[in-house]
């Protein structure tokens, strides 16, 4: 019994640990394990920009396929990640990469949400600041309020 | 009242920037090319109806042209087909076809049933110059100028109004100071 309930722990965690590198579109394979997860990685930050919320690793169209081709044909010919990344943006523009680059453009995305938290903490913390002095300045008794 | 200014003012600001948002998302459905601005991809290769010629961009250099990226599997393209024949008629630039991963038979005959726009048909038979001028579905018109720069890209089907409208103005601006 023991025996068959960890067989089926065993089988379960094999299957799950073959998920990520299914090929459900991609039947491509590189031998060299480096490469391959490389270009798992790469294929699957790249946008299809045909259907567009999908990565070309998981895209069946055409250009989808010529793209991991041409992923693949670079990581073999020895190219860095950057400059795979940087030939695709070259060509489609910067929407091709699902993890935007830091720029110029996009920098207040970045720094906004920080700018405006620290712009509403300095508000928070005068007015807090203000009522604490309004406090230590109001010397009537609250019976006085409720009489009234 | 002074209390209520700031939280106002910033509310009319976000209703401007929103507002801006909202007037230009149509404009933003279509995905800017990367490749305007730039020096078109060069390329060679085989001519669709002459097998012993090549078309390549460093002929066409010195006049502007426009580059149609189409193939017989694309429905968009059998309809922009009437309105390419309409402006190649008024014969202001040539239309040079490239044919994307497309069979060379069934190319051929869709010319010779639906007429023939175009100067030049070069053949991307893998693809390869269609990821270099960052194509992503066809058709795709793209406007090159006399000095090789890509200045207009069309997603979607031609017309004659868009002709007229996107590409007749920027082929007269250039001709006014050909440097």
């Amino acid at each position: 019994m023991m025996r068959a309930i960890l067989g089926a722990v065993a089988i379960t965690i094999v299957l799950f640990m073959r998920v990520p590198a299914a090929h459900a579109i991609d039947t491509t394979s590189i031998a060299d394990p480096v490469l391959e997860e490389r270009y798992l990685k790469l294929t699957h930050e790249l946008r299809c920009m045909q259907c567009q919320n999908q990565s070309i690793a998981d895209s069946p169209v055409g250009l989808a396929s010529d793209l991991r081709r041409e992923v693949h044909d670079m990581l073999l010919a020895g190219k860095s990640d950057d400059e795979i990344r940087d030939f695709m943006v070259a060509r489609y523009g910067e929407f091709i990469l699902f993890r935007p680059r830091f720029n110029a453009r996009n920098m207040w995305l970045w720094f906004g949400p920080g700018v405006l938290l620290l712009v509403g903490l300095g508000i928070a913390i005068r007015v807090i600041r203000q009522r604490s002095a309004l406090v230590a300045q109001d010397d009537q008794p609250l019976e006085e309020d409720a009489a009234r | 009242m002074s209390k209520f200014l700031l939280p106002l003012g910033a509310f009319a600001l976000l209703a401007v920037v929103l507002a801006i948002g909202i007037k230009r998302a149509p404009e933003k459905s279509v995905i800017a090319s990367a490749i305007i601005g730039k020096p078109a991809p060069q390329f060679t290769l085989p001519s669709l109806t002459d097998p012993s010629a090549r078309v390549s961009t460093a002929a066409l250099q010195g006049k502007p042209y426009v580059l149609n990226v189409w193939g017989t599997w694309c429905v968009e393209c059998r309809v922009e087909h009437q309105s390419l024949l309409e402006v190649q008629r008024l014969g202001q630039v040539p239309i040079i076809g490239l044919n994307w991963k497309d069979d060379d038979a069934g190319a051929l005959e869709w010319i010779s049933q639906l007429g023939n726009p175009y100067a030049q048909i070069a053949v991307d038979k893998d693809g390869r110059t269609a990821i270099d001028w960052g194509v992503y579905g066809a058709p795709e018109t793209f406007l090159i100028d006399a000095k090789g720069i890509v200045i207009h890209k069309h997603v979607g089907p031609m017309s004659l109004d868009i002709w007229k409208r996107d590409f007749e103005p920027r082929i007269a601006s250039r001709k006014v100071n050909p440097t």
